[in-house]
């Protein structure tokens, strides 16, 4: 950590030289990564719609927090979205209802609940900060969690991504190969539901999908194969992520929302550079 | 997965019908199978043997139960009954055959960046195919892909294929490693004529040179019966098993099929 503050702030811009602005780009650095990692599956099995749910059911993990009198808000939240992750995926394998409309009913239950539940006696507005996120408030040892959160995820795609792209593509393909495809399904939707759970406070549930499947969605437009595909959405959402934040400094602006609005811009140019 | 073996009978049941000489070499063989869903009985006392080299056509109405039994065959469903495969060796065990799958399609749009080198690199090897394809798993690729006169179309993205070219690609990646059996799910849906005889000319080969049982479903009724040693008819369990023409002239198939107004489609 302090070698990385000392050789920001040898970088010749005014924003390094603030230390909020040292971490806020390192958790940056390793939080792009991770999204673009995530995205690029979540966007070949079709979930874009799970992961906005599992977002907006911070609301709801928030509240439970606060009633059960958690310190730290997180541990709630996460817990909520574990326990939604399995609930989602559990109607898909036994209910006849199409899984959108599951996702939307939980999705629109979650924040209703959410939103009762925090807004009792006029006080919601202390909590809207998890709405829009701000990323100059990471601290340092949420640094290392990020880092940690990072490490656990590579160390995931490199062992078990294979077995992942074959079960999204085809589950009886996969299983007819030999991976159990429920164990795989279930830990994708942890791992993806615990991510955005611990970013949201620092990107804001608001936009949160939206890092998580622009830069896939870009990249998907100009590869031609998987490798190319996942260097390209970590190109775009680091790329983009450097530069909502040092923008969002002279704009001052929030940080997750300009950060998206330059995925947004990588995404138009995608269209230009569509390839079929 | 698999819910207890039922019985652990080696002699074929008296209800499996036999129409091929006897085992001669190596076999596989479902022993009563069964497949319920919540209270729904979707497959009941499903009794085949195929041989290896023979070529098995699945026929029967939709909603039969022709998709759930290859579930089930890849332990993918809960079921009853079991699954055998017995090797040629006298020595060798008996045990769940090692399955080769085509699926009918892939769960993917036609954007998807997804080329035939990463599916097969995805599905054989090791190594995360999102890190890049070693020339090792590319070269396996390249040879398996010849054997379906699908060389050539590595660098293809999976949504440039034409319809008769993935399932080859599929067919190709079902062979790698080489399976006891080959399972396919309506492999020529969407295919033009000339794709389909091609496809079945393949897979006709391919039983023959790899020694393989095969067991494909089809609607396809007229090239199912050029080519297919033997047919199944199912619904919910196993109504006919018999030679193409015996199958095809059985009055409950015809009329099932529509065959009786016409010149019958086995010609």
């Amino acid at each position: 950590m302090i070698a990385w503050a000392s050789w920001v702030g040898a970088l010749p811009f005014d924003w390094a030289q603030f230390s909020f602005m040292q971490n806020a780009l390192l958790a940056v650095v390793l939080v792009t990564p991770l999204f673009a990692l995530l995205g690029c599956l979540v966007i070949q099995n079709q979930m874009a719609f799970f992961s906005d749910a599992i977002g907006h059911a911070a609301l709801t993990g928030i509240a439970l927090g606060v009633l059960l009198g958690i310190g730290n808000p997180l541990w709630s939240m996460i817990a909520f979205a574990l326990l939604l992750a399995l609930g989602i995926t559990l109607l898909r394998r036994y209910s006849a209802v199409p899984t959108d409309t599951i996702i939307s009913l939980m999705m629109a239950f979650t924040v209703a609940l959410g939103v009762v539940l925090l807004s009792r006696g006029g006080g919601f507005a202390n909590y809207s900060r998890f709405l829009i996120g701000d990323i100059l408030t990471v601290s340092p040892s949420e640094i290392h969690g990020l880092g940690i959160l990072l490490a656990v995820v590579v160390l995931l795609w490199t062992t078990l991504f294979n077995s992942f792209f074959l079960t999204f593509l085809n589950r009886s393909l996969a299983k007819s190969r030999g991976i159990r495809v429920w164990v795989l399904e279930g830990i994708f939707a942890a791992v993806v539901a615990v991510v955005v759970t611990v970013c949201i406070q620092w990107v804001g549930l608001l936009v949160i999908n939206s890092l998580l499947i622009l830069p896939a969605a870009a990249a998907r437009n100009m590869a031609v194969g998987l490798r190319s595909y996942h260097l390209m959405a970590l190109a775009i959402s680091l790329v983009s992520g450097l530069a909502g934040l040092i923008f969002s400094f002279y704009w001052g602006t929030a940080t997750g929302a300009t950060i998206v609005l330059f995925a947004m811009a990588f995404f138009i140019v995608s269209l230009v550079f569509r390839k079929r | 997965m698999r819910a207890g073996a039922m019985n652990n009978e080696s002699e074929p049941s008296p209800l499996q019908p036999s129409t091929a000489p006897a085992c001669g070499a190596c076999c596989t063989r479902i022993v009563d199978l069964g497949v319920k869903i919540g209270p729904t009985t979707i497959l009941e006392h499903v009794h085949l043997h195929m041989h290896c080299g023979q070529l098995t056509t699945l026929i029967g109405p939709n909603g039969a139960g022709k998709t759930t039994l290859l579930r089930a065959m890849m332990g993918e469903l809960p079921h009853t009954g079991e699954l055998r495969f017995i090797p040629m060796h006298k020595g060798s065990r008996e045990k769940r055959p090692r399955i080769g799958y085509v699926p009918q399609k892939l769960d993917m749009d036609a954007l998807s960046p997804i080329t035939v080198r990463d599916l097969f690199a995805g599905a054989t090897v090791r190594r995360p195919v999102w890190l890049g394809v070693s020339r090792q798993a590319s070269q396996i690729a390249d040879s398996q892909l010849a054997l379906v006169g699908a060389d050539g179309l590595q660098n293809k993205k999976l949504g440039q294929l034409s319809c008769g070219q993935l399932q080859r690609v599929m067919l190709a990646l079902a062979l790698t490693p080489t399976p006891e059996i080959l399972l396919l799910d309506e492999p020529v849906s969407g295919m033009d004529q000339a794709g389909i005889l091609l496809f079945y000319q393949v897979v006709s080969r391919l039983r023959r040179d790899y020694d393989l049982s095969v067991l494909l479903i089809s609607h396809d009724l007229g090239a199912a019966a050029r080519f297919a040693d033997r047919m199944v008819f199912l619904n919910r369990t196993i109504l006919h098993d018999g030679t193409p023409s015996e199958v095809l002239s059985q009055p409950l198939v015809r009329q099932t099929f529509g065959l009786n107004y016409g010149e019958g489609a086995a010609s």
